[in-house]
């Protein structure tokens, strides 16, 4: 999978085609983050197949529908639970995001998974997400915003252009602060 | 170097870039080190994410708990009047001045230059006068 733009979640639910043995398979329905519906479906035969005995062309899927957040004006923090391959062995992990929607974290654990561990995300495998209330996370950097009266100032620092052109010798201190 | 101004719960921000610019909107809560949540039910902003490079900050602070709803924000906003006192400030007055100037026709600009030599002349001609009794004294 290409994990390409702000993925989005979906809900995809799909079953082993019924058979004279068995006329009511069980049916499987999976919460899958991908970019699009069609990676999505594909992202499920991957694990379908992967975990149970059904194949592509022995399965059908019966839903497959975009799931949108349902609040997305609250700010929540998410817990992420991955499998992920690295160059010499496959590990689990546990990361925690902070963020409006349960995509854009997943979306933002991709990055940070690439960015830190050099990890492709054909290689992640994203076993569990859920959203973690405010005194059970465990990451500081998490923590640092659960704080009702939060408060910092906001550093300059990139000059101003009229700043970055200013002359060699000067007796001006650079304004660092708004 | 002494910081004056902070991002707070509440306090009011200049939108400067994205799909919002130029509006005010309050900080309801923060995402993570370089993101807000913000809202300006006052002024066409709606519930949104913004990261802390689009914005600036004001010296407005409105009273308002962490992730307050658009009603309360609405109405912390409408109590402060922040509308009224942001028009006053010199920052919001200099918006309007350089969009005025923006739009201005060219037979605007032709007047405006009429004007300006006019002040011009009559502020040389006083700077003559006054030179001229400093140095008759």
């Amino acid at each position: 999978m290409k994990a390409k733009g702000e993925l989005q979640e979906y809900k995809v639910v799909g079953r082993k085609l019924p058979s004279e043995a068995v006329p009511n398979p069980p049916l499987y329905r999976m919460r899958l983050f991908a970019p699009n519906h069609i990676a999505a479906k594909s992202r499920f035969w991957y694990y379908i197949s992967y975990y149970k005995k059904i194949k592509k062309n022995a399965g059908e899927i019966l839903q497959c529908s975009k799931r949108s957040e349902p609040r997305p004006g609250r700010v929540k923090n998410f817990g992420i639970w991955l499998r992920y391959d690295s160059r010499s062995g496959t590990h689990n992990m546990y990361r925690e995001y902070r963020d409006v929607k349960v995509a854009s974290a997943v979306t933002a654990c991709y990055r940070d998974m690439g960015a830190r561990h050099r990890a492709r995300p054909g290689s992640i495998q994203i076993m569990r997400v859920e959203e973690v209330a405010a005194n059970k996370c465990k990451r500081k950097h998490v923590q640092q915003f659960h704080d009702s009266k939060i408060k910092f100032p906001m550093r300059r620092t990139v000059l101003s252009k009229k700043q970055q052109n200013a002359p060699r010798f000067t007796t001006n201190k650079p304004n660092l602060f708004f | 170097m002494v910081y004056k101004k902070f991002i707070e719960i509440g306090t009011v921000v200049y939108i400067n870039l994205g799909p919002h610019a130029g509006k005010l909107a309050a900080i309801v809560n923060v995402v993570d080190q370089n993101r807000l949540l913000v809202n300006g039910p006052c002024s066409k902003v709606p519930r949104c994410v913004v990261n802390l490079k689009q914005i600036k900050i004001t010296q407005f602070r409105i009273k308002m708990p962490f992730g307050a709803r658009a009603g309360v924000v609405g109405k912390a906003w409408e109590k402060a009047n922040i509308n009224a006192l942001w028009a006053e400030t010199k920052w919001a007055k200099k918006i309007e001045s350089k969009a005025k100037k923006a739009s201005l026709s060219d037979y605007d600009r032709y007047k405006l230059m009429k004007i300006r030599q006019k002040r011009s002349k009559i502020i040389a001609a006083e700077v003559r006068r006054l030179k001229k009794s400093a140095k008759s004294q």
